[in-house]
């Protein structure tokens, strides 16, 4: 049925002289598009404690804090980041945009309480 | 005089690195008998879909698959829209079309490596794993993520695409065309495929009838199967579908079928990108749905993938049942591989592409009534485990666990 075999053999050997297709890491190269969603950061100054990010995280990992008075009111927000799926749902459900997505994937630690970070 | 002897294939990682067990009776080096057994990934996602809101619903409904999200998030945004009896912005139908084809062309180039990895082709894997990366920047450039993109909501879609995005996927597009030339005529003349693939996990056009194969299976017995054209959901109702069959119903089939969809699919691509209407992404819906029934389907880079979603008037739904493609093609798989080689089993396996938690379903083994039930507390059960180890030789009695804790 075939005449050839091994045809892939030359286009193999072709490739020995280009560049590599992988990247550097964690050495460098390593290029992470702006849009990419990775942790969030978050404003407090518009936020008014809606609890609207509260309520459609699927994973149960933003908590937003009240610290100062009932009249005076100011916001603390707290990210599990291993819990956090990276959806940026909070974002999009955010009405006031106090809450971003940045390109930082870089979030692994040694102790496991280091995972809930204030933002 | 022969012998049949019975071997498990699995539960760990039979051909794919996910757990199923297939109970495989040889008589000789020849599949006389072949058993399917999964359920061991069950993660009861239908069930945790309704104690949570739609929209909550929809990263769990992505997360169904890891290779086909966008195709899951769309059948159950497209059964929620119709409950609530919205109609999404053309240019959100548009942009749901264009991730659900680079989806498939990253899923069937995928599939292309790994068939090649089966059959001991691994350069093959090596570059059709290569090319994919590329599709893979580019969702990731689209939707945010590489492999759960996150585009959909309840409603049309939550990112829009730029022209300087749009350069980019027409640049990606011709680098992939040229690499998919290259693989058809690799497919269609290199012995390692063409002569290994051939004839292997035959499945003849009645059969895969009969047994209710979808998608790349059923397009390679023949059947012109495909939701894209049947049922023309999202914006294909304006895009030209050519549905890609091929006759040769095994293992060679489903490979000419899925390459040849590759360049489908770019086609597709091309003309969604060229066609891209503006207005708006997305139609306000709201968070409580209307009391009713959907039935949702779409077509997954596996075949047809089926949601229903019942609603109860609350913004969390009563039931969601998700039907994913390798469930329907499990019933074809005992049929494909009794008659064959054993060395034939992990690419017959590897040929319907199957997505194995995907497809999990929990067994119920009502045995209530037969005097064998047992029923222990955590501290019993422990008690049990200890005295068990025990008898066998080892004390696990001084063993900690860990305090189960919840977060916040």
């Amino acid at each position: 049925m075939v005449k050839y075999p091994g045809k892939i053999t030359g286009f193999a050997l072709k490739h020995l002289l280009k560049k590599p297709a992988t990247i550097a890491y964690p050495a460098g190269g390593l290029v992470i598009d702006k849009k990419y969603r990775g942790k969030i950061a978050y404003d407090a100054d518009d936020c008014i404690g809606c609890n609207l990010c509260v309520r459609d995280c699927p994973a149960g990992a933003i908590k937003i804090v009240n610290v100062g008075t009932k009249e005076d009111k100011k916001f603390e927000c707290y990210l599990n980041v291993g819990h956090c799926i990276f959806c940026a749902q909070c974002v999009d459900s955010c009405r006031k945009g106090c809450l971003s997505f940045t390109p930082d994937i870089e979030l692994a630690v040694l102790n496991k309480e280091d995972l809930t970070v204030k933002l | 005089m022969s012998k049949n002897i019975t071997i498990p294939i699995g539960p760990q990682h039979p051909s794919l690195k996910e757990p199923a067990c297939f109970t495989i009776t040889l008589e000789g080096e020849k599949v006389v008998k072949a058993v399917v057994g999964v359920g061991y990934n069950h993660r009861g996602l239908e069930k945790a879909c309704e104690s949570r809101s739609y929209i909550q619903d929809l990263y769990i409904i992505e997360r169904v698959c890891g290779i086909c999200s966008h195709t899951h998030s769309t059948a159950f945004c497209q059964g929620v829209e119709e409950l609530a009896g919205v109609t999404i912005p053309r240019r959100a139908a548009y942009i749901r079309v264009i991730m659900a084809e680079l989806e498939r062309l990253h899923s069937h180039l995928l599939w292309l490596g790994v068939a090649g990895h089966e059959i001991g082709f691994d350069t093959l894997l090596m570059y059709s794993w290569r090319d994919r990366e590329l599709v893979l920047d580019v969702l990731a450039m689209l939707g945010g993520n590489r492999v759960n993109y996150g585009i959909n909501t309840i409603g049309g879609v939550r990112r829009d695409i730029d022209p300087g995005m749009i350069e980019q996927i027409t640049r990606m597009l011709d680098i992939i065309e040229e690499q998919n030339k290259y693989y058809i005529q690799l497919a269609l003349s290199e012995t390692t495929l063409a002569a290994r693939l051939a004839g292997v996990g035959k499945l003849s056009h009645e059969d895969a009838l009969r047994l209710g194969a979808v998608g790349p299976v059923s397009r390679a017995s023949n059947i012109s199967d495909d939701v894209r054209a049947i049922d023309r959901y999202a914006a294909y109702d304006e895009i030209p579908v050519r549905v890609v069959t091929d006759d040769h119903c095994d293992v060679f089939g489903r490979a000419v079928v899925r390459v040849l969809e590759i360049m489908e699919s770019i086609n597709m691509l091309r003309f969604a990108v060229a066609n891209l209407p503006d207005g708006e992404l997305t139609v306000k819906v709201p968070r409580n749905i209307p009391a009713g029934e959907a039935l949702s389907r779409t077509e997954a880079p596996r075949g047809e993938d089926i949601h229903f979603i019942r609603a109860n008037g609350t913004a969390n739904p009563d039931r969601v049942r998700v039907r994913a493609p390798s469930e329907a093609n499990w019933h074809s798989m005992a049929h494909m591989l009794e008659g064959d080689y054993l060395a034939d089993v992990p690419i017959i396996i590897a040929a319907i592409d199957p997505c194995y938690s995907c497809t999990d379903r929990a067994i119920v083994v009502d045995q209530r009534d037969s005097g064998l039930v047992k029923t222990f507390d955590w501290q019993g059960m422990r008690d049990y485990s200890i005295n068990w180890y025990k008898s066998q030789g080892f004390d696990a009695s001084k063993i900690k666990i860990a305090e189960r804790k919840l977060y916040f």
